[in-house]
């Protein structure tokens, strides 16, 4: 039997010699969040490497059976560890926790297993949470780091509309992405300044991005619209769903992501419905009441800038998507993506995207009840939803998955040619 | 055939190709009329064989313009490659149905790997089978072999069946572990034949009807359908057709083909026959050469040479056995697909080997080999001893009066030593099962049998191999020359149909699939079953064998994939009967039948459900020409005679005290509660609660196989674990009961029993209620209740649920709820107080009787019948004291452990896991659904407990499977190391 992991702080001497790895998940947002922490003088580097070799390098040390997110999360990890690239020594690794009652919580757990196993027990593995499940001295969240990643994570959001809005109507292929790499790098170099961060400067940027991506040329066409819901790993990584933005875009489509600032404002609802529904911990309660308010405004002040502006269009105000699932699933389902994930089906639908691609590692427990399980009476509700559940794992073959997207997408554009005939009839009335 | 309704193809010639996992299909219609149409099996050939089929109609299309499109989940590469219009399948068929029976509400397509559920009236909805291929073609296929029938033979024979066997619906290799031993067990073909159609009706309206129903007028579809009558009668009478609601059109099989041919006009693009033969030809040099290879099994010739002559210095001696005279050893090893005799001389040399596939009779086979040994053995081998092993081993040892049974394990061993006496790591890969042990201080110290799910490795290849036209040596030898082996990736089997058709897409040729099957097979051994890093960790001596392994190809992936080399016997495949014969060797004398005997052999099965209890077992009873009966199929022992000895149950026990909950008449009404998943914990509470309440509360009681069908409509994911699945056909159960109201609530913390570090519930337990009551309609005629509660103190109970209450009855007073409450919880800790006492009983009465004593441990609804198979009385039958884990776990510590410890369940399971490690009398059996993500998390905690104490880690993953054959050799293996054990210190 090999080593037993132990648990190894990052201390407050590493923070000058090691770099932290940090796996793929959303490149804009993770890009803007590691140039901020540079403030703080960590060292951050995201991974980024793709293809095959990821989940076998996990395969080999994961159980099989675990979830794909984190065959994929640790084989990154390995991989980036046994390339030769980093001294070991001088390395940390950083895995986001939630503590919560899906078995995503024990990641790091498995990581730990992991690294125990291939003979790198002494890298210390930081826990970022909310939840304060361990101690690393050399990386705590303050309020003020939290507030500087809580602004990447809004200008991430928004990157991630503007670009989704602008890319299947642009005139010149690849000029939203890199307007948005562009911004990206800008925003993260602001950031990573060290200065304070002014409200009205990110408000005026912004204003900034919404202007720079309604410049790009674009022709007008009738664009199929999909949304893209999920567990947040499949759902976001490209590494974890094939690159399904790029499959979706490359037929044509455009597609809608609901943003991360959403997942971040359900964890922390998650603990005021602890309270209301269970009586559990009243000072988390009320901290929560006041960053879910805080959290709440902010998101609404940039919705407000877009929908002022007029021409993108706006994400659902976070308060309205709470409301969404009743009569569906009760809002204490908290477990993985939980409600949020019935909520933003619902959300999509009513924003008139009707077509949704629920995306979800193989046999992901929550999401045989908050996904799959809520798929007939979404249905039963609005008859003319096209919702496709696509499951990932390690050896699910990409050509299943494309088969069953093209006939998502096959469905998407008859009813979209219907649609659109019908509004033309419409326009012009048939006179006898 | 002539299609009126579509002005569209009036003055048109189209063509619509339809290239599916298995067939092409290619259709002309031309002015409407159906001009041509063919259908033939591709062998992954796919653009040779669309390329052959267009010129074959040269005479139809030349000087013509015409429209054409592609389809099937195989066209999509080529249409692509070939810049030919491309129409989704499901999609094509559509197309059909709206032009040619547009009041059709249901179609069933069942294509090669493909099944498709489309609905058409109340919202188009269509389904297609997502990562799971079982159920299809391909599937019946696979069964046809197994039954040694073609596809014909078992359809005729289907047609004459008189009983049906249940059998695992949801994947090939489940319903080959069903089939099996009913062959093996001598059950009719014919029953066998139509079980397997009903698996494949069950398999589709549970995976893809999610919880629509199938009604109105149903189409038939696809290639299977139109070939298989009996998959058609099976399909009519489960969905209670008639012959005007169920259609099997002629142009079944080209449905697709039509559509893409009705698409190809929309799509706008005109070929000519050059023009479309050109873009297929063409196609070749765009084709997308596969990123996904591996290096060749060997880089050179020399390199082979060496390997082959290395392995060839394992072999076992011959001597000419007509020449020999003196005392024989006879080994037979009935495999669950192949069966293997072995006679050896009394220097362990071979005299006479035989090794074949079954063909669904292993008796037959046996008695007619018997016949010859005892022939030639004449007067002068006398054979004194015999033994058989494997899974046909209790049916073979009683038909001939064989010396011993010996579990497939300790046969293997004592094969193994045979070659290498310091063998400290043997791997078995047989026909469809992985066996791996460690060999430590000269005993057994950890087996792993490969998990339900990535079974039927080797036949898997042989299957492979004959539906793409070879014979398994060639296709072995073709992998071992292929430049660029396929990386299949390394999950269950069955779902490698799918990416081999995907590296076909990709031009792979056939040595290239053999060397990545062969890879995979590897792969799934090592990280699967094994889940190693390296040899070095696999031990310093490896044996390999099994058949599989006589396959080079297989061999060398191994070494590769280990970077070392192993020992592979000549006798690769005959070990375990080597190894049986050599352990008779023990013998003086055998009681092996007499020539005379078996001349008079005949054997008789006949099939009967045994009225012993509510199990209701399908027992099958050989009888043998002396009057000698053998029945199997029994979960118990209680019907077919010997005794078992009366041992302390806790799952027994449990499930009694759970159903003498009996209703009290009450004025507020009948509350049902569903016996099932987080239930089998609180049922006492949520009784005693609501019958202070005033509630008549019934319990839907223990499940049987007719539970799981009543719910299994509406259930929305099939990956689910199976206890969540049985959850629908309890609902059910209680609405047939008349309730008014059903209760089963969300709860996201379970009990806090102090000894983790929060108490959670897996989100399936906590919200499946959610689930259900979004999927059944059934619900709609009563009161769901399910409401969020939480039941860490009785106060905060009392306070949520007089609110929720209150919402539907304003009688409620909080007094009342409050008292209610108390009673619950009292009721709860009397419950579970009793459960530890009895615990307590049963270790004792163990320790002072000198029995063993086996924690089965799972989740509080593993005791239940269906779920946990009778595993239970099974290890009673074994001679074990069998005890809960919550019956114990309160006499242990609490574990630290290296993962988050958060969940209530899981935190009994790492306590019990800790009782068994401080405790040498006992051991711990971990029961595991299948699907259960939060167990992929405890298993490897638990066996790091255990085997951190030095105790043998055996987990049993159970599903819909309900042979108990596979789990009595775990059992069996685990009993037999046991005392290898204890006999070596």
């Amino acid at each position: 039997m090999s080593e037993q992991p132990e648990y190894v702080p990052f201390t407050k001497d590493m923070i000058g010699t090691h770099t932290i790895l940090v796996p793929t998940m959303l490149p804009m947002h993770f890009k803007m969040i590691i140039a901020y922490m540079q403030t703080f003088g960590y060292h951050l580097e995201l991974l980024e490497k793709s293809g095959p070799e990821i989940p076998e390098t996990g395969l080999k040390y994961v159980h099989n059976d675990t979830c794909y997110p984190a065959i994929l999360v640790i084989g990154q990890f390995m991989d980036a560890i046994q390339s030769g690239k980093y001294d070991p020594d001088k390395i940390a690794l950083i895995q986001f926790q939630t503590g919560g009652g899906c078995r995503a919580s024990n990641y790091i757990s498995l990581l730990r297993k992991a690294l125990a196993k291939a003979g790198y027990g002494n890298i210390p593995v930081i826990s970022f949470s909310l939840a304060d499940i361990e101690k690393h001295p050399g990386f705590q969240l303050s309020v003020s780091k939290l507030r500087g990643m809580m602004y990447a994570v809004f200008y991430g959001d928004l990157l991630m509309t503007l670009v989704n809005q602008v890319r299947p109507y642009e005139v010149e292929k690849g000029a939203a992405q890199r307007l948005a790499d562009k911004w990206t790098a800008r925003l993260g170099k602001e950031l990573g300044k060290g200065q304070t961060i002014r409200y009205s400067a990110v408000k005026a940027n912004y204003q900034r991005m919404i202007d720079d991506f309604a410049r790009i040329p674009v022709e007008k066409r009738n664009a199929v619209k999909v949304g893209v819901v999920g567990e947040i790993f499949v759902k976001y990584s490209p590494l974890g769903n094939n690159n399904l933005e790029q499959f979706l875009t490359d037929e044509g489509a455009e597609v809608v992501v609901p943003g991360l600032m959403d997942f971040m404002l359900y964890c922390v609802y998650n603990n005021i419905m602890d309270y209301k529904l269970y009586g559990r911990n009243y000072k988390m309660y009320l901290a929560s009441k006041a960053a879910f308010r805080y959290l709440c405004k902010k998101k609404n002040d940039m919705i407000r800038i877009l929908k002022e502006d007029g021409r993108f269009k706006a994400m659902t105000d976070f308060e309205h998507t709470l409301t969404l699932a009743e009569g569906y699933l009760g809002i204490g389902a908290k477990m993985g993506e939980g409600w949020l994930l019935t909520s933003e089906m619902l959300e999509l639908i009513e924003s008139g995207c009707k077509n949704i691609v629920c995306t979800q590692p193989f046999g992901c427990l929550p999401n045989h009840i908050c996904g799959k399980g809520m798929m007939k009476p979404i249905k039963e509700h609005h008859p003319d939803v096209n919702i496709v559940a696509i499951d990932y794992d390690a050896s699910s073959p990409k050509v299943n998955q494309e088969n069953r997207l093209k006939l998502m997408l096959a469905n998407a554009r008859a009813n979209l040619a219907a649609e659109s005939e019908q509004a033309q009839t419409e326009k012009d009335p048939v006179t006898v | 055939m002539r299609i009126t309704n579509a002005p569209k193809l009036d003055h048109t010639l189209t063509l619509g190709i339809d290239i599916g996992s298995t067939t092409a299909k290619l259709v002309l219609i031309d002015d409407g009329e159906v001009v041509y149409e063919k259908y033939e099996r591709h062998f992954s050939q796919v653009r040779q064989k669309t390329i052959e089929m267009l010129q074959n109609i040269r005479h139809l299309l030349e000087g013509r313009r015409f429209y054409a499109s592609i389809s099937g989940s195989a066209g999509l590469g080529l249409a692509e490659a070939a810049r030919i219009p491309f129409v989704q399948e499901v999609y094509a068929t559509g197309e059909v149905i709206r032009v040619l029976e547009p009041d059709t509400s249901v179609v069933i397509e069942l294509g090669g790997e493909d099944a498709k559920v489309i609905f058409f009236k109340g919202g188009t909805d269509e389904r297609m089978n997502g990562t799971c291929a079982g159920g299809t073609g391909a599937f019946i296929d696979q069964m046809a072999v197994l039954l040694n029938m073609s596809v014909e033979e078992m359809d005729e024979a289907s047609l004459s069946h008189t009983r049906l066997y249940p059998i695992a619906s949801r994947c090939g290799v489940f319903a080959k572990t069903d089939i099996q031993p009913l062959l093996n067990q001598g059950a009719n073909k014919a029953d066998v034949a139509a079980s397997i159609y009903q698996s494949v009706v069950n398999q589709t309206i549970a995976g893809l009807a999610q919880g629509r129903k199938i009604e109105g007028k149903v189409m038939f579809l696809g290639g299977p359908l139109y070939y298989c009558r009996g998959l058609r009668d099976r399909f009519v009478e489960t969905l209670q057709l008639t012959e005007e609601t169920a259609l099997f059109p002629e142009y079944g099989r080209f449905a697709v083909a039509l559509g893409a041919a009705l698409y190809g006009i929309s799509g706008g693009e005109e070929f000519t026959y050059d023009s479309l033969l050109d873009c297929l030809i063409d196609s070749a040099s765009r084709a997308t050469e596969s990123s996904d290879r591996m290096p060749p099994l060997f880089e050179t010739q020399s390199d082979y040479e060496a390997f082959a002559a290395r392995h060839k210095k394992a072999v076992v001696e011959s001597r000419d056995m007509d020449s020999y005279t003196g005392k024989a050893y006879l080994g037979i090893d009935c495999g669950s697909t192949t069966t293997k005799l072995a006679l050896i001389s009394e220097d362990k040399k071979l005299l006479y080997t035989y090794y074949s596939s079954n063909h669904g009779n292993p008796v037959e086979i046996v008695r007619a080999q018997l016949e010859e040994i005892l022939t030639r053995c004449a007067d002068h081998i006398q054979i004194c001893g015999s033994a058989a092993t494997g899974y046909g081993e209790e049916l073979i040892c009683h038909a001939f009066k064989i010396d011993e049974g010996v579990v497939e394990t300790i046969a293997h061993y004592t094969a193994a030593k045979y070659f290498q006496p310091d063998v400290d790591f043997i791997l078995d890969i047989g026909g469809q099962d992985i066996k791996c042990f460690k060999i430590r201080n000269g005993a057994i110290d950890s087996i792993m049998l490969n998990e339900a799910c990535s079974s039927g490795c080797g036949s898997f290849i042989e299957t492979f191999a004959k539906s793409m036209g070879y014979e398994v040596q060639d296709f072995a030898e073709k992998g071992l020359h292929a430049k660029a082996p396929v990386n299949l990736g390394s999950r269950c089997t069955v779902f490698m149909n799918s990416s081999v058709k995907q590296s076909q897409k990709d031009g792979a040729t056939v040595g290239d699939i053999s060397a990545g099957l062969s890879v995979s097979v590897v792969k799934n051994a090592l990280y699967k079953v094994i889940r190693a890093n390296s040899a070095q960790e696999l031990g310093e001596h490896i044996v390999v064998q099994g058949g599989t392994f006589l396959n080079d190809a297989v061999l060398r992936a191994f070494e590769m994939e280990l970077g070392a080399p192993v020992i592979r016997p000549e006798i690769a495949g005959l070990m375990g009967a080597y190894g049986a014969a050599l352990h008779s060797m023990r013998f003086e004398t055998s009681g092996i039948v007499s020539l005379d005997d078996l001349k008079q052999f005949s054997h008789k099965s006949t099939q009967s459900v045994c009225q012993g209890c509510g199990n209701h077992c399908h027992l099958t009873i050989n009888t043998f020409a002396d009057g000698r009966k053998f029945i199997s199929g029994n979960q118990c022992q209680k019907m077919v005679g010997g005794k078992a000895e009366d041992l302390p149950n806790l799952h027994q026990i449990k499930r009694d005290s759970l159903t003498k909950l009996k209703p009290v008449p009450g004025e507020r009404g009948r509350l049902g509660l569903p016996l099932a998943l987080g239930m089998y914990e609180l049922a006492p509470l949520w009784h005693a609660l609501f019958t202070e309440l005033g509630y008549e509360v019934v319990l839907s009681g223990l499940s049987t196989r007719q539970t799981y069908e009543k719910g299994q409509f509406s259930i929305p994911s099939d990956t689910a674990c199976y206890p969540a699945k049985i959850m629908h056909g309890h609902m059910e159960a209680l609405i047939e009961q008349g309730c008014d109201t059903i209760f089963y609530p969300c709860l996201s913390y379970n009990i806090d029993e102090h000894a983790s570090d929060n108490h959670y519930n897996c989100p399936v337990v906590a919200y499946y209620a959610e689930l259900l009551a979004g999927n059944m309609d059934g619900l709609q005629s009563v009161q769901f209740w399910y409401p969020y509660l939480s039941v860490d103190t009785p106060k905060q109970l009392a306070h949520t649920l007089f609110h929720y209450l209150s919402q539907y009855d304003n009688t409620f007073t909080r007094r009342e709820v409050k008292r209610a409450v108390v009673k619950g919880f009292a009721a709860y800790e009397t419950h579970m107080a009793a459960i530890r006492n009895t615990g307590e009983a049963a270790l004792e009465f163990a320790r002072r009787n000198g029995k063993r004593i086996m924690i089965l441990a799972g989740r509080p609804y593993h005791i239940d019948p269906e779920i946990g198979h009778g595993i239970d009385k099974l290890a009673n039958q074994l001679g074990f004291v069998v005890v809960s884990e919550d019956s114990v776990c309160h006499l242990a510590q609490p574990q630290k452990v290296h993962v988050l410890n958060q969940w209530t369940y899981h935190a009994r399971l790492y306590r019990a896991a800790r009782y068994a490690a401080e405790h040498d009398d006992t051991e711990l059996v971990q029961l595991v659904s299948f699907g259960c993500g939060v167990d992929a998390i405890t298993t490897d905690e638990v066996r790091s407990i255990l085997e951190a104490a030095g105790k043998f880690y055996t987990q049993i993953k159970i599903d819909e499977i309900t042979n108990l054959g596979a789990v009595k050799i775990r059992l069996r293996s685990l009993l037999g190391a046991i005392e290898e054990k204890e006999a070596s210190t």
